[in-house]
């Protein structure tokens, strides 16, 4: 499937709803296939990034959990840094989960302001589940499964905190970008998700004004 | 923000958080180190966890005697070296190795046949920790008795210490066919297709659904080079351990990294041949059919 069957260069004022939405994972190692299936059921098409000529045409972007230092190590061996900073601060939404948030701290990518801190809840013995109730999200609370799980040590004013634990933010946006700390992929959540395909909509919206 | 999320109850060590860590290492490297400064040539290399061992499988085939848990000390050595997560192997049935495990806060548990076994009958309750365990298996029956019994990650079986892939293929080769045929088996075929599997019903029934085990299953033993890495990964496998592979050849660091890299491109045959190219040479082998049927350690478990 090539970049212009896609996404076109303009909806021409046709709802958004209309085209199905290409939605990039970087699947350099970690749970890719867990965020593939929920956006799957959510009728997104998906595509694995691996090399920077996956990323042509993308209408969302997810960094999963996984390790972040493997999948730093990686984004430097691929040339992917540049690129996939380029796509974010473009205002393509993206969803960062776990390892995915880390990346997108000041210490990695650079594209949000705030510093992640790893295993930040312990190693795995300390890994739970948790009701948490994140607003925008309507209905029963997100079960968020927070696995060797960072927090998000300091953040600038850009940033919009969702959602905390212990006093220490595990949701968050800036901008386009939604980071979380936790895995909605694994307990079968799909509105943070839909939340991420809203962003694709919302921005389409705006573009065509 | 609402204050209420600080209140809400938090459940630790449910199968989805054990499985999920499972998740997180899919298309890694698992490296198997002795001592901390292996771990961290390991997780510079890319490694997406490390295995803690007393000694690598190839030496425990060649110096024999009782292959027993790790040393604590050198097991903290190892967690304090590295941010990725920490393995460590018990005995088959060692339920107190496991324990001290536990107590070290290890994040998985390999309840490993490539140890010496403790238990010639039972292998350890793993639904009684709250650290998750992996398990091997050389056939689908045995895969789902471990998981009855708790575990929330299978490796497939290869021949440890040998550098030899046969047996890895031979075992991916026979739990993939075994979950195919399972899922053209009609409902009332199922129930008898788990008496001959000798597991779970509850088990069979779900892998018939869903075309695959429960769990992430990786791969182990005999992997020495990229090129072994990509194959097993094409046969189903979804991450590899590397145990004597990485740090009995001759360049540990480099063979790291290409095995790393050939584990996630293992469906682009140029990526793969590029990191085959001048990794110098691979660990000592032993060819499988050789070896007499005392020296090999797969069959251990059952």
């Amino acid at each position: 499937m090539s970049p212009g069957d896609t996404r076109p260069a303009s909806t021409g004022g046709r709802p958004a709803g209309d085209k199905v939405p290409v939605v990039g994972v970087l699947a350099l190692q970690g749970g890719f296939e867990a965020h593939a299936k929920i956006l799957t059921t959510i009728g997104a098409d998906v595509r694995e990034v691996r090399t920077p000529q996956d990323l042509g045409g993308l209408d969302a972007l997810i960094l999963p959990g996984g390790e972040s230092t493997t999948m730093t190590l990686g984004i430097a061996r691929e040339h992917l840094a540049g690129p996939l900073r380029e796509l974010i601060e473009g205002g393509t939404p993206t969803l960062g989960t776990c390892a995915g948030m880390i990346l997108l701290d000041r210490d990695h990518l650079g594209v949000l302001d705030m510093e992640a801190r790893r295993n930040a809840f312990g190693r795995q013995l300390h890994s739970f589940e948790a009701d948490l109730e994140i607003p925008g999200i309507e209905g029963p609370p997100v079960r968020a499964v927070f696995i060797r799980a960072p927090w998000i040590a300091d953040h600038g004013p850009d940033v919009e905190v969702l959602a905390a634990l212990d006093g220490h933010p595990v949701a968050i946006r800036q901008g386009n970008v939604l980071a979380l700390a936790f895995h909605p992929e694994l307990s079968g959540e799909t509105r943070l998700h839909r939340l991420l395909l809203e962003y694709i909509t919302a921005r389409d919206a705006s573009r065509a004004r | 923000m609402t204050d209420k999320n600080g209140q809400a109850p938090r459940d630790e060590a449910t199968f989805t958080v054990k499985a999920g860590l499972a998740e997180m290492l899919k298309g890694g490297v698992i490296m198997d180190v002795v001592t901390p400064e292996q771990a961290k040539i390991a997780e510079d290399a890319g490694a997406a966890a490390v295995m803690a061992l007393e000694r690598v499988p190839a030496d425990i085939r060649r110096d024999g005697g009782v292959a027993r848990m790790s040393d604590p000390e050198m097991i903290k050595g190892i967690q304090d070296a590295v941010t990725i997560p920490v393995m460590a192997k018990a005995r088959i049935g060692h339920f107190a190795e496991a324990q001290v495990l536990e107590a070290l806060e290890v994040d998985y548990i390999d309840e490993s046949e490539v140890l010496t076994p403790a238990d010639e009958a039972n292998h350890i309750d793993k639904w009684a920790f709250k650290i998750p365990f992996v398990c091997g298996a050389t056939n689908l029956g045995e895969a789902l008795r471990r998981i009855g019994e708790g575990a929330a990650m299978i490796r497939s079986k290869g021949e440890a210490g040998t550098g030899d892939i046969v047996e890895a293929v031979r075992h991916l080769r026979m739990i993939g066919g075994e979950i195919r045929r399972l899922t053209m088996l009609d409902a009332s075929e199922l129930p008898s297709a788990a008496k001959e599997l000798q597991a779970p019903l509850e088990l069979v029934l779900k892998v018939a659904r869903a075309g695959r085990l429960p769990v992430v299953m990786f791969c182990a033993g005999g992997i020495a080079t990229p090129a072994d890495a990509s194959l097993v990964m094409q046969l189903g496998a979804e991450g590899v351990f590397v145990g004597s592979g990485i740090f009995k050849s001759e360049d540990p660091e480099r063979r790291a990294r290409a095995i790393v890299e050939a584990t996630t491109h293992y469906t682009d045959p140029a990526r793969v041949a590029a990191a085959s190219t001048g990794l110098g040479a691979p660990m000592h082998s032993l060819e499988t059919a050789k070896l007499e049927a005392g020296q090999l350690l797969s069959p251990r478990g059952w």
